[in-house]
């Protein structure tokens, strides 16, 4: 089988089988648009894989607007190597995962390089912004809630652990997060500001949202929702959960007033069970953590690479 | 690495050490110090460098007592 | 009994001698920054951070030699991960590795081996730094490549001792009133070493783990011993002799020798290389004590030694950053510019 025949026939639908040069869809009259490449390696890792990430990334920079998604395009760069069966598995997972979020993938290409073995991923997404929503990084106000999905750092521990060779149960979280947000949305819940907890983690995020809204955050460090074998790896490789990565968690800020029913709402929908409300907006600059012992310290965004330490 | 936290020893082969930290299994190098399975130890850089001789509990309790005794000196 | 509340309070609370406290660990660096330690205790206690990270206190000449190496062809620069991101006179292994360089970054240095039995036609190169405590594992490391006759195995040793830089520190002219030992090197040395450096230098030291709660305790500790008093607080691992398996195995490989420290000079008698008769393994390791500053108005040297903190340097959030470090001390995630940036731990009076 021709590798593109691999991806369009995994992807299969009305406007991508027509295979014409460009897709021509309905649209709204406010849209969400991202792009996003992905590079991870190994392309297979516990819980996920390129496919499902290369989705689940995207997606969830559209939700992140309150947008709702609804197509995505996929541009695959494959090295010269790449086994045809993993190629079929990271494309029907990719399908998989689209129809999970709801989205179409309505463009492709294919592209084959020198190489050794490498798949590369590029996905943007479109999605439609009803009227009213409002969810932006300069929109926290002083005395928000600050609420995060569930356990940090599980898919950072998961690639680690693959490339370090260390054995556990940790599955990336990768994951499309529509049903919460949908659910919020619809229940009428004040989201201010929202992202996914990707590359740098929480701690970057609240550095950027309080830099972005003139405010300040404080969170409780024995409130963070992480499991216990994720700690457990952060120690040993002297990591700061504060600046791991996840693929399925989200941190959204919301009016004091409707943080308890949102943090209701992110529990019980998919992929929300271990949510929290961590802590809250403050008029000071900066992020600050209770730490469980009892001090104060400030978290900063994530510098260099978030690499193992020797002592 | 250096590792503040204690290691379970879960099996040995040849002193080869498998390191439990809460889930988490590492091998290190079991070369300096004699341990059986189910040994807590301390791991620095892929070596086994101390047996943990006492409970955590015992010890924090241990520890305060050594302080009491400093605050009547 | 003090318990941990009392040990608060009275830290909070504290209104004696002014207290200058140094810790020579780069993780008890972390785990005071992560617990937030410094927000807990009063204006009159001041922690400080000595030269407890091993890749803060090499010199650059060193780095530079790792780069010349895992540039050359057919040779892999074996290393921990926050070595490379250190700059010698010019790049970092990072830098080098970006130009096609050749670098592994593992977490036991034991993974070598397998490595070279894999490829047994390249050269590997490990990045040997450390205190006390990484030494006997480069010495076991030693021993597996007699015992297993592998050849394409070299260690490039820039390897350290605590005493002497203690020494040199104290005496540089700092107000340090007790020293927090660090505890994986007692652990391998055992309590004895702080002892007799306490009598020596008539200052207390006491020996803690990294919780919290067991830093806390020794903080409180500190602040009621005087004089050349020292405590064991970390029992659980730390014996008085020590680890004398570890101790033996080291001295059977390596033998003292002078050593460079960046930002402080060379120091008699503060590091350890191979023995004359294990020269094979060296990579060279030799005459790298040259170091380099790159910005005149770094005050990293300073900063080792207790003698001024992070903050005081005039480039400390300003030009030097952890995304653009000028010094050392801002590239290693142990080094105490990098701590008193991202955790904002201040040097409080």
């Amino acid at each position: 089988m021709l590798i593109d025949e691999i991806f369009r026939k995994a992807n299969s639908n009305p406007v991508l089988d027509m295979m014409e040069d460009s897709a021509v869809v309905d649209g709204s009259a406010r849209i969400a648009v991202t792009t996003d490449s992905f590079v991870v390696t190994p392309l297979k890792f516990r819980g996920g894989d390129i496919g499902r990430l290369a989705v689940c990334g995207t997606v969830n920079d559209l939700l992140m607007r309150g947008a709702v998604p609804k197509y995505i395009t996929s541009a695959y760069i494959i090295e010269t190597g790449a086994d045809t069966e993993i190629l079929e598995e990271i494309a029907a997972s990719m399908a998989e995962t689209a129809r999970e979020a709801g989205v179409s993938v309505i463009a492709g290409d294919t592209k084959v390089i020198e190489g050794s073995g490498g798949v590369y991923i590029n996905t943007t997404g479109v999605g439609f912004v009803n009227d009213g929503v409002n969810i932006k990084s300069s929109n926290c106000r002083v005395g928000d809630k600050l609420i995060v999905s569930g356990n940090l750092g599980d898919h950072h521990a998961a690639i680690l652990s693959e490339r370090m060779e260390i054995e556990n149960e940790i599955k990336s979280d990768c994951a499309p997060l529509g049903g919460m947000v949908e659910n919020m949305l619809r229940k009428g819940i004040e989201i201010h500001a929202m992202r996914d907890i990707t590359r740098g983690g929480l701690g970057t995020i609240l550095n950027e949202f309080a830099s972005a809204s003139g405010c300040g955050f404080e969170i409780d460090e024995e409130k963070i929702p992480v499991s216990q074998t994720v700690k457990a790896f952060a120690k040993i490789l002297g990591l700061n959960i504060m600046h791991m990565g996840n693929e399925g968690k989200l941190a959204a800020v919301v009016s004091a007033a409707d943080s308890e029913r949102a943090l209701e709402i992110i529990r019980s929908s998919r992929y929300g069970e271990n949510a929290a409300v961590i802590g809250e907006v403050t008029d000071g600059g900066g992020v600050v953590m209770k730490t469980a012992l009892g001090g104060r310290r400030i978290i900063s965004e994530l510098y260099g690479e978030g690499l193992p330490r020797i002592c | 690495m250096c590792v503040a936290a204690p290691g379970l020893v879960r099996s040995l082969d040849n002193n080869i050490a498998k390191i439990d930290y809460s889930g988490n299994i590492v091998e290190a190098n079991a070369g300096l110090v004699k341990v059986e399975p189910g040994d807590y130890v301390l791991v620095h850089a892929g070596l086994v460098i101390q047996k943990i001789n006492e409970r955590e509990a015992k010890e924090m309790t241990e520890l305060f007592n050594t302080l009491e005794e400093l605050g009547n000196a | 009994m003090p318990d941990i509340n009392e040990i608060k309070d009275y830290l909070r609370n504290y209104d004696g001698e002014k207290q200058v406290i140094m810790e020579v660990c780069g993780t008890h660096t972390a785990s005071i920054s992560e617990n937030g330690i410094a927000d807990m205790l009063s204006p009159k206690i001041r922690l400080i951070s000595g030269p407890g990270c091993p890749v803060c206190v090499t010199v650059a000449s060193y780095i530079d030699r790792l780069t010349e190496l895992s540039l050359t062809a057919d040779t892999t620069v074996v290393t921990f991960g926050d070595m490379l991101r250190v700059r010698g006179s010019e790049y970092s292994l990072r830098d080098a590795a970006a130009q096609g360089a050749s670098v592994r970054m593992i977490y036991s240095p034991f993974e070598i081996i397998k490595m070279a039995k894999e490829q047994p036609d390249k050269q590997f190169v490990f990045a040997a730094v450390g205190f006390e405590t990484t030494t006997p594992a480069y010495a076991l490391l030693v021993e597996q490549l007699i015992k297993d006759k592998i050849k394409n195995i070299r260690l490039l040793t820039a390897l350290k001792t605590m005493p002497e830089a203690i020494r040199t520190v104290y005496k540089s002219g700092t107000e340090i009133t007790g020293f927090l030992a660090p505890g994986h090197v007692s652990v391998i040395t055992g309590h004895s070493l702080f002892e007799k450096l306490a009598w020596e230098l008539n200052v207390p030291f006491v020996t803690s783990g990294f919780r919290g709660a067991e830093l806390l305790a020794a903080v409180y500790a500190l602040v009621k011993l005087s004089g050349g008093r020292s405590l064991n607080l970390y029992p659980s691992v730390v014996t008085y002799e020590g680890n004398a398996t570890a101790q033996e195995t080291v001295n059977r490989y390596f033998t003292p020798c002078d050593a460079a420290w960046r930002g402080m000079g060379i120091i008699k008698g503060s590091g350890m290389r191979l023995r004359d008769e294990y020269a094979e393994f060296d990579a060279g390791s030799h005459e790298l004590t040259q170091d380099k500053i790159f910005n005149g108005a770094c005050c990293c040297g300073d900063v080792i030694c207790g003698r001024k903190s992070p903050d005081e340097c005039p480039m400390f959030g300003k030009s030097c950053t952890p995304d653009t470090p000028q010094g050392a001390c801002m590239v290693s995630t142990e080094g105490s510019c990098f701590h008193y940036y991202i955790n904002g731990r201040k040097g409080n009076y």
